[in-house]
């Protein structure tokens, strides 16, 4: 799907835990927070996934949680990238052997979608912005000489 | 249901901004009024006591740091502390007091968190900035302790893996003044902001009576007056040996009312008496080794032949929670796990709290009892219906909040 040049000025955020510890999850509002404070890079988090253009997911996608997630997955409007944050969501983690995870994240989504990993248990707020970053990067290639 | 029931539910969950975790709460209203909450836990099930069962103890540590991220410190000194009651060893003098260190620091963060947090829903995001600024603060000692922001990887069965020497002292001094000469301006803004008391005075209240009965632990309840705290009744780690005494209101001259406004006293008093916890174990701080077995093929050969069960009980930033751990002998993995989170007891304290208010009070509500689905998700519990119910929002339920606090400050509720 072609890009918009909306991407040029903000990305806006929705998280979605699909079942983490919560570290990712309280990292994240970190780099909200006036220390790391994204918002200066018109990197908003949006309360709705319709509103969004990047959905951060954290956690392993628990059994109970994976139509969950998929639904938010389908609301939220093409263009979209996901940023897997931390290493449970990238490859289930600690919890590879357990009986109620689903997951890891990018095995249930369509063959198609843009996902980026961002490493770390749990992942430190500078390498969220760097995603982000990463995310722009990569919105933009796919739009290639569009610009 | 009569023609006559002009109630409608109202779901909250599982995926939503104020949550920042999946869980799910059922609300039936009356107009604007609740009269029924009904919580629906189950989507952070990660089978975590069952992953346990298949691992050494050892390996266990990490996994057990992991059931949640905000007290990650919480779970891994209870699970030693279980194993150690099991095999029979004993943590060094010095780990005990480094233990202690660790915890407190944990509850500062915790509750700093949590301030924030419960600024957020009211709508003062002014107030979460703030307290997540100096939130910060903590961060950095802790990391400069134990290597990482969170997940400090700092307990071993019989000991810590990371000395706090005297180097560090004036670090950690450095940070505890300085959250010292904070906390004036915390309480100027929690306690004495008119349109915060407004907010908070008289909401969800929790009696004493239904604090016993519900078997609600940690602050939530010793707002309501209930002397508990596992520091006290059973002390472990340090605890023991340092003065501290139960955070009620009435101590303060307060009056035990169980609302929003004496949680976030008694928060806020803990943040006090964990500074002064932290400055008594630093002058205490006994010398010597702080792990009783550095060699951990020794450590888990001796606990594949330890046959027994033990116990771990620790006062987490939410209040009491508990592990029990098994080990058979020969059986290199543990032979049972089982956790037990201060948000399992204090999730039963939603329904009084709830029944009467007001749908914009339900995001300081929910927020009250500092829920922790991560730890609280154990059992996974079948429910029926769990279709289309995203009828309200969180920006919506959000939305109202930030309204009503806005008619408070013009003077029309």
């Amino acid at each position: 799907m072609k890009l918009t040049k909306t991407f040029d000025k903000a990305l806006w955020v929705f998280h979605v835990n699909s079942g983490s510890c919560n570290a990712c999850d309280i990292e994240i509002v970190a780099a909200l927070t006036p220390r790391y404070d994204v918002e200066r890079f018109g990197i908003k988090l949006v309360g709705s996934p319709r509103h969004a253009d990047v959905l951060l997911f954290t956690g392993p996608v628990t059994r109970k949680m994976k139509d969950r997630v998929m639904r938010v997955y389908e609301q939220t409007p093409d263009p979209k990238v996901v940023m897997v944050i931390g290493n449970c969501g990238s490859t289930t983690g600690v919890f590879y052997d357990s009986y109620a995870i689903d997951g890891p994240i990018d095995t249930l989504l369509p063959d198609d979608a843009h996902v980026l990993y961002v490493t770390g248990c749990p992942v430190r707020p500078e390498n969220v912005i760097n995603g982000v970053k990463e995310a722009w990067l990569y919105l933009e290639k796919l739009r290639g000489d569009d610009k | 249901m009569s023609d006559k029931d002009t109630t409608y539910q109202v779901p909250i969950g599982p995926i939503h901004p104020a949550l920042k975790e999946p869980f799910m709460i059922n609300f039936r209203l009356d107009g604007e009024t609740i009269v029924d909450a009904e919580a629906h836990p189950g989507m952070n099930h990660r089978g975590i006591e069952f992953m346990g069962m298949h691992r050494n103890p050892l390996k266990v540590i990490p996994l057990s740091e992991r059931i949640c991220g905000i007290c990650s410190i919480v779970h891994q000194h209870m699970f030693t502390t279980a194993v150690e009651h099991a095999a029979g060893i004993e943590p060094t003098n010095r780990a005990r007091y480094i233990r202690t260190i660790m915890a407190e620091l944990e509850r500062i963060h915790s509750h700093v968190l949590w301030a924030g947090v419960a600024a957020h829903e009211i709508g003062f995001d002014t107030h979460l900035h703030f307290t997540w600024k100096v939130r910060e603060k903590v961060m950095d000692l802790l990391e400069y302790i134990a290597g990482n922001r969170v997940n400090y990887s700092m307990w071993t069965i019989g000991g810590v893996r990371r000395d706090i020497t005297e180097k560090m002292y004036p670090k950690v001094n450095e940070t505890l003044d300085y959250y010292e000469s904070l906390y004036k301006k915390l309480e100027e803004i929690f306690l004495g902001d008119p349109s915060i008391r407004l907010r908070t005075k008289d909401i969800g209240i929790l009696t004493e009576e239904e604090a016993l009965r519900l078997c609600g632990v940690g602050p939530t309840v010793r707002a309501s007056g209930v002397k508990k705290d596992v520091r006290i009744d059973q002390p472990y780690a340090a605890y023991g040996d340092l003065d501290l005494d139960y955070v009620i209101p009435s101590r303060y001259g307060y009056e035990n009312t169980g609302d929003v406004f004496s949680k976030t006293l008694v928060r806020l008093k803990e943040l006090v008496q964990s500074i002064d916890l932290i400055r008594q174990c630093v002058d205490q701080m006994p010398e010597g080794d702080i792990d009783s077995e550095p060699k951990k093929a020794v450590l888990l050969n001796k606990l594949k032949k330890a046959d027994g069960e033990g116990i771990g009980r620790i006062e987490a930033p939410r209040g009491e929670a508990f592990h029990y751990a098994r080990l058979k002998e020969g059986q290199e993995e543990l032979d049972c796990w089982k956790i037990r989170a201060s948000t399992y007891n204090n999730l039963t304290t939603y329904a009084p709290m709830f029944m009467g208010e007001q749908i914009a009070d339900i995001p300081i509500i929910a927020a009250c009892i500092d829920p922790c689905i991560g730890c609280m998700d154990r059992a996974e519990i079948v429910e029926i219906n769990s279709g289309e119910r995203y009828s309200y929002t969180h920006e919506e339920l959000h939305v109202l909040s930030v309204e009503k606090t806005k008619k408070i400050l013009e003077g029309s509720l």
